[in-house]
């Protein structure tokens, strides 16, 4: 077999890894298309608002420290200690369901049955709050994030795969990081499964996302359900904040991933949670593997910027309501 | 008491469609027109003219585009700034292809050629609708941005990439390059802003607007009655992109000199023109100018206020420009979905009848 076959493969299983990261973005969207309808463009914002808290909490950093400084002309940015990765998690995602909660009462709230465009637009702004707000808290320069996921190459599959090829082939090179997510990502969405399968709350969850006004009539509580899908993918945005922040700095680009996973939704259909795994995966293959076979040596490179939203383009003109989202039937 | 129409008589249909038929909107328009043409540019300091009104009325032909397809047709887009790059990058093309071509038709030409490629990004809007098609869009943007940085044929194979306008002269007076004179470029800006204003302002009211209104409400119903959907959204593509690629070269020949597609043309360009529509108003001409005065203006009153008086830094004031825009966004949609258009409106009609309730 020749070095570049392997090369392929390795490409590929990267791609997978890199799809499974989309995926953890996608699921956020979902989960809050599922239920209440929005599209929300700030997912991607939340998950590097949640990995900025993270950060502020593990340093100690004081909030607004900047803004106070620039003020108060003070000269403060730590409290001095360092809480436990644990607590840290823990504090950040009671400051996601404070959001959670707040973006029910501020703006959903006021926003019930205007056009899902509308809201559409309000998320974007929402997003633009916070960046600006996120950045306000805790200071726009790059951090690390450090919650104790080893990086680096996985030794064990490097050692076990080189008996594959040649003697220049030294078996694949996989990121523990990597890894470390698919193995995260599982679990996430099995727990998610069972959660709106099997316990009362997710079938309110399922009851209002299919039908708003029947759920209504029942006695489920639109706002809390609102609230919990919210939390829920502020959650989500938390666990993508950790992975893509650990693997590459908590930074703004950070939030612009949301912007990938946006084909990612729209392959896999907006309404469902399998779909946004697999299409994740298809998105994350097939750029790497475009870049690998026809980017980068026929078209210049960096394909990987447009390439994802092509697929999603031509495949939406032929199934306009993606892989497996439910069928759109319109009625005057 | 202030603003009505009685004692106002038509006597011909002419005099009756006219595009202000009140005779204080028509004070008001020749007033602002007057302001325009004869103080602005004589009291405009270097610094005003380059920080607020030069791109007041550049991005304000691009609102005006964007509103045409969103606002009045209904298919949202964040692909402005990838058609943008489109008008800039076929300006330069022809500036340099044919040196002794007419500036001004050399900017209707890039606008032309961005309403075909418009045409082309718009296609999928026959099967894609909703937010699909605001992702689908995206393509376009990442697409085209992408495509202007890697082939050397668009920017003539200069080392680094960029693209620079060379010296042109309109009516001899140098309108690009490094020694453009600021006041023919304002002229130059402000006459097409005009002009392209009042056309947009009397399709949208005609047969061709409310076809695009009936597709915007409700394209199915709209199809029933006998509006042509290809027809309605093609033309609303191509009509939306001339305005947002002139929009575009002018930007790159007049404002910029020299354009960088991927920071020039971004995503955030994109962005920012939207809410320029959603805060001025869908579907309101007069609406996008605002919300481009508003866009455009904001952040320079900012930076004026926190920086130079208080002596903030300046990243603090960009973070603070962030939160009010994405907060205004919010509270306009929540309070006013038709923006800062349809305030207007609200007063011009609480006006009409003062000092009674009714």
């Amino acid at each position: 077999m020749p070095a570049e076959f392997y090369f392929g493969v390795e490409v590929f299983l990267n791609g997978l890894m890199t799809g499974v990261m989309y995926s953890l973005v996608a699921l956020g969207f979902v989960l809050i298309f599922k239920a209440s309808g929005i599209f929300n463009y700030a997912q991607g914002i939340m998950a590097l608002f949640a990995a900025l808290t993270l950060v502020g909490f593990q340093d100690g950093q004081i909030p607004f420290s900047h803004l106070i400084n620039a003020i108060f002309g003070t000269e403060m940015h730590h409290f001095g200690w360092h809480l436990h990765t644990f607590f840290a998690i823990l504090a950040a995602l009671v400051v996601m369901i404070v959001f959670a909660w707040l973006v029910e009462k501020l703006i959903l709230q006021h926003l019930v049955n205007q056009e899902p465009i509308i809201l559409f637009m309000a998320t974007i702004g929402l997003a633009y709050f916070m960046e600006g707000f996120g950045d306000l808290m805790w200071g726009s320069n790059v951090k690390k994030l450090d919650v104790g996921i080893p990086q680096g190459g996985n030794f064990w599959i490097e050692e076990n795969t080189a008996f594959l090829g040649g003697e220049d082939f030294y078996g694949f090179y996989l990121d523990n990081l990597d890894i470390y997510a698919t193995v995260i990502a599982a679990v996430l969405v099995i727990v998610l499964v069972i959660f709106s399968q099997y316990t009362k709350t997710g079938r309110a969850l399922r009851a209002v996302a299919d039908d708003h006004q029947a759920a209504l009539s029942v006695g489920i509580s639109l706002r809390t359900i609102w609230v919990i899908v919210w939390a829920i993918a502020g959650f989500v945005a938390l666990v993508a904040g950790i992975m893509w922040g650990a693997k590459s700095g908590v930074q703004f680009s950070l939030s612009l991933i949301a912007l990938k996973a946006l084909p990612v939704l729209m392959l896999g259909g907006f309404t469902s949670i399998p779909g946004a795994i697999i299409g994740g995966l298809i998105i994350g293959v097939g750029e790497k593997m475009f870049e690998f076979l026809i980017g980068a040596p026929l078209l210049g490179g960096a394909t990987e910027n447009w390439f994802a939203y092509m697929v999603a383009l031509v495949f939406l003109v032929f199934r306009p309501q993606g892989l497996f989202g439910e069928k759109i039937i319109e009625r005057v | 008491m202030f603003y009505r129409e009685a004692g106002e008589f038509k006597t011909s249909y002419r005099a009756d469609q006219q595009t202000f038929p009140i005779r204080l909107d028509k004070i008001g328009f020749i007033l602002s027109l007057f302001a325009a043409f004869f103080i602005i540019p004589i009291t405009m300091s270097e610094y005003w003219a380059q920080a607020v009104f030069l791109p007041f009325l550049i991005f304000g032909i691009a609102a005006i585009g964007l509103n045409i397809l969103t606002g009045y047709c209904g298919q949202v887009s964040l692909g402005s700034g990838g058609f943008m790059a489109v008008g800039a990058y076929s300006c330069y093309k022809f500036m340099t292809s044919f040196p002794d071509m007419n500036m001004l038709v050399c900017i209707l030409l890039s606008g032309g050629v961005t309403a075909l490629v418009g045409l082309i990004f718009g296609l999928p809007s026959l099967r894609i609708k909703g937010f699909y098609l605001a992702v689908a869009t995206l393509a376009a943007q990442f697409f085209l941005v992408w495509m202007f940085n890697k082939v050397g044929w668009f920017y003539n194979y200069s080392a680094s990439g960029q693209i620079t306008a060379p010296e042109r002269t309109l009516f001899g007076y140098v309108v690009t390059g490094a020694k453009a004179e600021t006041v023919p470029v304002y002229f130059v800006c402000l006459g097409l802003l005009i002009f392209l204003a009042l056309i947009a302002r009397n399709l949208t009211r005609g047969a061709m607007g409310r076809k695009w209104m009936a597709i915007r409400d409700m394209d199915i119903a709209a199809e029933i009655i006998g509006v042509n959907p290809l027809r309605a959204k093609l033309t609303a593509f191509a009509i939306s992109s001339f305005y947002v690629g002139v929009s575009g070269a002018l930007l790159f020949a007049l404002y910029l000199g020299a354009v960088e597609v991927g920071e020039a043309f971004s995503i955030q360009k994109s962005f920012i023109i939207l809410f320029m529509i959603i805060i001025g108003g869908l579907g309101s001409i007069f609406g996008s100018l605002v919300g481009a005065a508003f866009m455009i203006g904001m952040p320079v009153i900012l930076k004026n206020l926190l920086v130079s008086n208080l002596g903030w830094p300046g990243d603090i004031a960009a973070h603070l420009e962030f939160m009010i825009v994405g907060l205004m966004i919010i509270i306009f949609l929540i309070l006013e979905p038709h923006g800062l258009a349809m305030l207007w409106s609200i007063i011009k009609e609480k006006l009409r009848i003062w000092p009674f309730a009714h």
